[in-house]
């Protein structure tokens, strides 16, 4: 797998999130031991780490899943951790959070699914216009031929790629993928790539990606950073990150087979 | 005097720490519970209110629970007619079995069955829905999509089922009667004009508003108990049979020591 060419269009002045200080516990277990991240405007940031090292914590913090117990979270310039309700949910409808198992409303035809946001957040849109929105999302992961199937009928791929559309439809600024190609065989896991970078080009996107899947990483990240021990440990392109003689590091690298 | 009682790690030491946690753990979960209603109270009367989804959930619970409803209900009403005949019979009485049934039927039988039967076709369906949506994030997919889940799944559900079981209970009520009526046809040719009239002759506008009250609270508990468990539940898919499985034996639970106290307080008015 090429590695990614950094994406020219990232504004390094504008941080749309930034944290610092980040710590969170689960009873006596911390996980999150004052975290540092900034993710710029336009960029792909890849967030490395071993399973159980508060990856997906992180990102469930960012979109007010779970609070922090000290530190400071600042998204599009506002403070999660002290927002009211409508405030939180103001702030939500900007970020677009793809789960690890796509969390499709099983109940739901994909159509529902897609129509189920845009129905309590775009009440000026017209029939005709959602379904227009509907066709163009489905059309961007490739997938507008199963607008009528019910989640149980896809694949694992075609479920992601749904959810993808899922967040993609309310238009987010900033995306955040749990284990976007966790269970899935690598070909699929390299449409997922691409699409990831799709819509960070076609949807002008920031987004988060959280992964153990080193193939992902160098494909769809402007940057990489290892969480390692509760901490961020290394930083910088994929070369730069594994460039290291940290047998932590090597390690991770090792049992990844690439190239 | 033992003096080892009170060291850290001994026998009496653990117990206490045992029960300690077992006390705080239940503490917790009440608190929990009262959470969990408060929530549900606040949340009803304020906007988004989600009346597709209160609808649809309408007809999950009430029109297809009609089929098992209809069927238990007719063969209460036959069985607990026959069963009671020969008693009846020993003083010459058998004219007084639509009086029976009605009282037995209205009072107690009709709303019991329906809400044993809704707990368990209900409940069971609730509970473990929504408990597949927590381990599978959908629940959490909705709140990052800035959708208010309690709201569109939680109340949308515990109405449904306050609005439906009455409803049900009422119809389970009206087959049962029939029921009994061919039963009683049968042995004692009695019409259905005189059969509905000794029914109708035997009960109060106290034991209907009492059957009613009855069956609002029976409905509001089985919705309330299958949203708090599913809602509430987690370990993966070993969390979703133990929320469909303890929504309803609690729900059976309460709705026995509702039935208890609601006799007591009917029973109270009745004398005063």
């Amino acid at each position: 797998m090429e590695a990614k060419e950094i994406n020219p269009n990232i504004d390094r002045n504008e941080k749309v999130i930034s944290i610092r200080g980040l710590k969170k516990a689960f009873d006596d277990f911390e996980v999150l031991k004052g975290v540092d991240l900034d993710l710029f405007k336009g960029e792909n940031l890849v967030v490395l780490g071993r399973s159980g090292t508060g990856k997906s914590v992180l990102i469930k913090i960012i979109s007010g899943l779970l609070y922090g117990d000290e530190g400071s979270v600042n998204v599009l310039g506002k403070e999660v951790g002290t927002l009211k309700p409508r405030e939180l949910d103001a702030l939500r409808l900007k970020i677009g959070f793809s789960f690890q198992n796509s969390a499709l409303y099983d109940s739901m035809t994909v159509r529902e699914n897609l129509e189920f946001p845009l129905v309590r957040h775009a009440k000026h849109m017209s029939e005709g216009e959602r379904e227009e929105l509907i066709h163009y999302v489905l059309e961007a992961v490739g997938l507008a031929q199963a607008i009528n199937q019910m989640p149980s009928e896809l694949s694992g791929g075609q479920r992601k790629r749904i959810g993808i559309a899922r967040t993609l439809i309310l238009k987010p600024e900033i995306m955040l993928y749990d284990e976007p190609t966790a269970g899935l065989d690598p070909i699929t896991c390299i449409e997922i790539n691409n699409l990831i970078n799709e819509v960070q080009r076609r949807f002008n996107t920031s987004s988060i990606i959280i992964t153990h899947d080193l193939t992902c990483a160098r494909a769809v990240g402007d940057r990489v950073v290892m969480l390692l021990d509760g901490q961020f440990q290394r930083e910088g392109t994929f070369e730069e990150v594994f460039d290291s003689h940290d047998e932590r590091v090597q390690s991770f690298y090792n049992y990844n087979f690439i190239d | 005097m033992d003096l080892d009682k009170d060291k850290p790690g001994s026998a009496p030491a653990r117990r206490r720490y045992v029960t300690t946690r077992r006390l705080d753990r239940i503490f917790v979960e009440l608190a929990n519970i009262y959470r969990f209603n408060a929530r549900f109270f606040k949340e009803m009367w304020f906007p988004p209110y989600e009346f597709k989804e209160i609808i649809k959930q309408c007809y999950e619970i009430g029109v297809r629970s009609l089929p098992l409803i209809s069927l238990t209900g007719f063969i209460i009403g036959i069985v607990f007619t026959n069963q009671s005949r020969p008693s009846l019979a020993d003083f010459g009485a058998t004219s007084l079995l639509p009086a029976l049934i009605s009282v037995a039927i209205i009072r107690a039988i009709g709303p019991l069955v329906t809400a044993l039967i809704a707990a368990g076709r209900v409940g069971s369906a609730i509970g473990a829905e929504l408990g597949s949506m927590r381990v599978t994030e959908q629940i959490d997919a909705m709140e990052v999509s800035a959708t208010n889940p309690f709201k569109f799944l939680v109340v949308s559900r515990v109405l449904a089922s306050t609005l439906m079981i009455p409803a049900l209970t009422m119809y389970t009520t009206l087959v049962s009667l029939l029921g009994g009526y061919l039963n009683v046809h049968q042995n004692e040719l009695t019409t259905l004009t005189t059969f509905f009239y000794q029914v109708f002759d035997a009960i109060t506008f106290l034991d209907i508003v009492a059957s009613s009250v009855k069956s609002v609270i029976f409905g509001f508990t089985i919705g309330m108990v299958g949203c708090y468990k599913g809602y509430n539940s987690s370990k993966g898919t070993e969390g979703v049979g133990k929320a469909a499985n303890s929504s309803v034996v609690t729900a059976m639970f309460l709705i026995f020591i509702e039935e208890l106290l609601i006799m007591q307080v009917i029973n109270a008015i009745r004398a005063f």
